[in-house]
């Protein structure tokens, strides 16, 4: 296609979008930016969900078998006392719900609907309508899981793990059509996602502005690019999995039950080399994040640019081959025992120079603090502890004792709440101003995160402490055990600051709708930032850029840099320079 | 401090592996303790003030290969002093005479001796619920098994645990040093009666471990005081501990 | 493939073909969890060769000369596409939807065959394995039939964007090159 073709299409287009109506505005937008809206409005909607049910199990960990406050009117049996069955539905539904519909929707589906096109100075995704119907599959995915709370025998109760036989028999669980629409939702989420990971990897491919070679983009598009590839090839080994439970389940089909042949194990197999890309799926854009926050709040380009690149690179390669490390004392075989040790201890380093290269990024800077760069340095300093904590279940003797124990809840959430979560914050945070024209209300952000990181590290740093003293996970009442009642204070202070932490996130409700009805107009770019997201008007109007996409002159993070007056100088800033 | 919290090791092999979580607790400890301080001088030393500029660099590739190459070691050191251990605790047995059978299921452990003659299978077999007895100083086998779900045999005093999967026999071993009763809880999800599952081990002295073979082994098959019933029970027959009853038809969860 | 959006191809690979290389890469992943556990499964079982000779070769093997005849068909297509023969392209791409029906109606056979016979997904691990894998493979096909179908009805009316044949072409390739792997596993061994 030439040239004039190309714009020739683009401006009769303009035109055409104004008569397309409520519906293909809204509803089925093919826009990108809408689309990323309505990714950002279900994470954020799914997300009370998922909170809610983690108040629940907390409630119930630190005052076992006392009414849940607000319960009562559900549970009308048992006065708003948590039944054990419940209990088993409530964390495994938690885990589902964040980790498929919260962190990847927020992520994966918003910011990177979002920034894409944006950063790389296209008008749209490669495949529009495939963006649309990737959201309208996630969507009724969604709508499925929720579904699976109303029908008879409850929701899916086997943990979002899902082990067989425990899930694959329904006689063990008592479970009946939750887990079925639990496996139901999952596929179709499945199909979803791998639309939009399509999309995302031919844009960035295909679609950058003339000079934006791969390596003048900015990290947030490098990781969102890796996670892309990663959804791509893991998701449909978890597909084929939850159908063959779907069958075991439905059709009578035994691959996981051992009376009849079947091997509980090939679940774990397929669960977790699935599962282990799929935790670097929810991080790696959450990392990209923290390193475009970054710089832009400290006025100077990112540490080790290619260093930060080729760590993903060697995080999404090295994803694929560690996932044993959730299974060392599963029954596998443990000659695999001691080459997943190594992969996994070799896996920390990648994520290490990240972190050296964040360290060098604040020094020598120039450095400001509002919300989006609280929730950046946020990020850094809880991921930071989650991965060190994660050494300890690296090295296969030490996970003998702390396979399921809460020190693996601790890990798993100062990664991917006090990882990804933050990096979230700090994206909305960030890219408000040009995602919705408005301000949000900075001192309200500021509150907004220090109740969050303080009642953060309350909730979930004990969770160390009564993991190393032996706590399990999935349990319903400590006090069943005489070796635990001694550190049960522990559970009463982390369900209040889990409750305090619940509650927080009402202020930036509060903060985020006002602000989108209500706030300060915003300007093109209130950050004074570099990338070519920032160009455009805020909100950018349909197919982002004016009469001419922006051509590229140099890397995203020139900030405070010799060639120009000012301490940024935009991407697309042609400088007539005396010397190179 | 990580004594303050790790219950007290009574095993043998629980020392390597308190060796290891110690080491890697000071490692990460220090590792921690470094980069917070740097991160929160670099805060507060680079903040803005007026008439402050950022330093123009793009990175230092010396730097690069240093923290490359630094926790690399350090982490390849941490595997290979990480190995024997793995090598020695699930991939080998140590030679002994005694060996228990256990059996998981929905919501007991079956513990199953093999009587005077030695093999399992036959009638002078006995079998207790809940409870296990060990004598100390000596190495004890167990053949893990499950009757329906996967469950998880953990002992966390002796630093033991190990999955007990349906269809398969796993053998594992544990040595206990110190005389005691020790508490073993489930520790992978079997169900709504998978908290408070969970058996006592209690290790003799040798003499004494004799004393209590020749009541409970031999003769008649004595209940043991937690209440021992036949091997054979249904999973629709156990009664979680502390849990209530489930009820199999249950109504609409919200 | 059309977009409303400036396509320029960064490395002049039109966007569709890369979107479809990588939908394939998807595919392999798909099959690939299938197949993976059928081969572990297989290597730790006794007694599967037993229930695969209760299997068919001599109809399957037919079947695979069916399909890769219709990649052939299909690639023919192709040339006719850049020979600019609208005629061989109709022709060639209702050929591919015939042999594909025809993959498919042999198939319908050799299950009702073997359900006739006791052999049902769950009579036991193998026969899950084979239908679930033959199963997924056989709705690929049906969707490839689709695909060309839907080609070849604009075809008729003047094929604009050409190269969607070989988008279709790429997919239908894979999807020979799956039954390559099926066949052989769950016959032969």
């Amino acid at each position: 296609m030439s040239a004039t073709t190309v714009h020739g299409h683009a401006a009769h287009a303009e035109h055409e979008h104004h008569d397309l109506g409520f519906i293909r505005t809204y509803v089925f937008s093919t826009d990108h930016k809408m689309i990323a809206k309505q990714f950002l409005f279900m994470g954020l909607f799914m997300l009370i969900i998922g909170g809610a049910l983690a108040l629940v199990v907390r409630w119930q960990l630190a005052w076992p078998e006392t009414p849940v406050p607000g319960l009562g009117m559900i549970l009308t049996e048992t006065g708003g006392v948590i039944e054990p069955s419940h209990y088993n539905m409530a964390f495994t539904m938690h885990a589902t719900i964040m980790i498929f519909f919260v962190v990847m929707p927020i992520l994966a589906g918003a910011f990177g609907n979002f920034l894409i096109p944006l950063q790389i100075g296209a008008r749209d995704m490669a495949f529009p309508t495939l963006n649309m119907l990737s959201f309208w599959t996630t969507f009724p995915a969604a709508l499925i899981m929720i579904a699976g709370f109303f029908v008879p025998g409850g929701h899916a109760a086997a943990g979002w793990t899902s082990y067989t036989p425990l899930s694959s028999v329904a006689q063990y669980t008592g479970v009946n059509w939750g887990q079925n629409l639990w496996c139901i939702s999952l596929f179709v989420m499945g199909v979803g996602s791998m639309m939009g990971s399509i999309n995302y990897i031919t844009t960035i491919i295909n679609m950058r502005a003339p000079g934006m070679s791969l390596f003048r983009m900015p990290l947030a598009l490098w990781s969102l690019f890796i996670t892309a590839i990663l959804l791509l090839l893991a998701l449909p080994v978890l597909t084929s999995a939850a159908a063959m439970l779907l069958f075991d389940r439905t059709l009578g089909t035994n691959w996981f039950n051992p009376s009849q042949g079947g091997e509980p194990l090939l679940w774990q197999h397929l669960f977790w080399y699935f599962g282990h890309p799929e935790v670097y799926i929810l991080i790696l854009p959450a990392m990209g994040i923290a390193s475009e926050i970054l710089p832009v709040f400290c006025r100077k380009p990112i540490f080790g640019y290619h260093a930060m690149a080729f760590s993903m690179i060697g995080i999404a390669f090295l994803s694929w081959i560690v996932y044993g490390h959730h299974m060392f004392v599963s029954g596998m075989n443990p000659m695999l025992g001691l080459t997943f040790t190594i992969t996994t201890m070799i896996i920390a380093v990648p994520s290490a120079i990240k972190t050296f290269n964040w360290l060098g990024t604040l020094w020598g800077g120039r450095i400001t603090f509002p919300p989006p760069m609280l929730f950046a340095l946020g990020f850094v300093s809880m991921f930071v502890i989650g991965g060190l904590s994660g050494i300890f279940m690296a090295s296969t003797p030490v996970d003998i004792y702390i396979q399921d124990t809460y020190f693996i809840v601790a890990h798993i959430h100062y990664v991917v709440f006090g990882g990804s979560i933050m990096g979230a914050f700090a994206a909305i945070y960030f890219w408000f101003p040009k995602m919705f024209g408005r301000m949000t209300n900075n001192a309200l952000g500021h509150v907004h995160f220090w109740l969050t990181i303080v009642a953060f590290n309350v909730t979930f740093f004990p969770m160390h402490i009564i993991g190393v003293g032996g706590q399990m996970r999935r349990i319903y009442n400590p006090m069943q055990y005489e070796f635990l009642q001694h550190q049960q204070h522990w559970n009463v202070i982390m369900t209040v600051g889990a409750l305090v932490l619940g509650f927080s996130q009402i202020l930036f409700a509060i903060n985020f709708l006002m602000s989108i009805a209500s706030g300060k107009k915003a300007p093109a770019n209130p950050w004074n930032a570099n990338t070519l997201e920032w160009l455009a008007e805020s909100p950018p109007p349909h197919l982002n850029w004016g009469p001419r996409i922006p051509t590229v002159y140099r890397g995203p993070y020139e900030y405070s840099s010799p060639e120009g007056p000012e301490d940024w100088l935009p991407q697309d800033r042609l400088v007539v320079a005396s010397s190179s | 401090m990580l004594n303050w919290w790790l219950p007290e090791n009574v095993a043998t092999f629980g020392d390597e592996i308190d060796w290891l979580f110690h080491l890697i607790y000071w490692i990460t400890g220090i590792t921690f303790v470094l980069v917070a301080v740097t991160f929160l001088a670099f805060l507060f030393l680079y903040r803005d003030r007026p008439g402050r500029r950022a330093r123009y660099t793009h990175g230092s590739t010396p730097l690069e290969i240093a923290w490359t190459v630094t926790p690399t070691l350090i982490l390849v050191v941490l595997t290979f002093l990480s190995l024997p251990a793995w090598s020695r605790i699930k991939m080998s047995m140590p030679q002994t005479d005694f060996v228990v059978q256990v059996r998981a299921k929905q919501f007991n452990w079956e513990f199953t001796y093999p009587g005077a003659d030695g093999k399992f299978g036959t009638p002078d077999d006995k079998t207790f619920l809940d409870e296990m007895h060990v004598p100390t100083g000596k190495p004890v086998r167990i053949n893990l098994g499950a009757r329906d779900v996967i469950h998880s045999f953990f002992v966390p005093q002796f630093r033991f645990k190990q999955d007990a999967v349906p269809g398969r026999e796993i053998a594992a071993w544990f040595e206990v040093r110190k005389p005691g009763k020790y508490e073993a809880p489930c520790a992978e999800l079997c169900g709504f009666g998978h908290s408070g599952m969970k058996a006592w081990v209690f290790a003799h002295a040798g003499a004494d471990y004799d004393t209590w073979a020749a009541e409970n082994l031999k003769g008649e098959a004595a209940p043991a005081a937690a209440g021992a019933k036949p091997a054979d029970a249904t999973p629709a027959d156990a009664k979680p501990a502390d849990a209530k009853p489930v009820k199999t038809e249950e109504k609409a969860k919200r | 493939m059309e977009t409303t959006a400036a396509t320029r191809a960064v490395t002049h690979i039109l966007p569709g073909k890369v979107g479809v290389w990588w939908f394939l890469a998807s595919e392999v992943m798909l099959f690939g969890g299938l197949i993976g556990s059928f081969i572990v499964s297989r290597l730790g079982s006794s007694g599967w060769s037993g229930e695969a000779a209760h299997l068919s070769v001599p109809v399957a093997a037919i079947n695979t000369l069916v399909l890769l005849t219709s990649s052939m068909t299909m690639v023919m297509a192709f040339g006719a596409v850049e020979k600019g023969d609208p005629r061989g392209l109709r022709t060639y791409l209702f050929l591919t939807v015939l042999l594909g029906l025809t993959f498919l109606g042999i198939k319908a056979y050799e299950y009702s065959s073997e359900v006739a016979a006791g052999f049902t997904p769950v009579t036991g691990l193998f026969w899950s394995f084979y239908y679930t894998m033959t199963g997924l493979h056989a709705l690929h096909v049906l969707a490839g039939i689709i695909t060309n179908l839907a080609l070849f009805v604009m075809a008729r009316r003047g094929l604009r964007n050409q190269h969607r044949v070989e988008l279709a072409g790429l997919y239908w390739h894979f999807v020979d090159i799956v039954w390559i792997f099926l066949f052989p596993l769950l016959y032969l061994t």
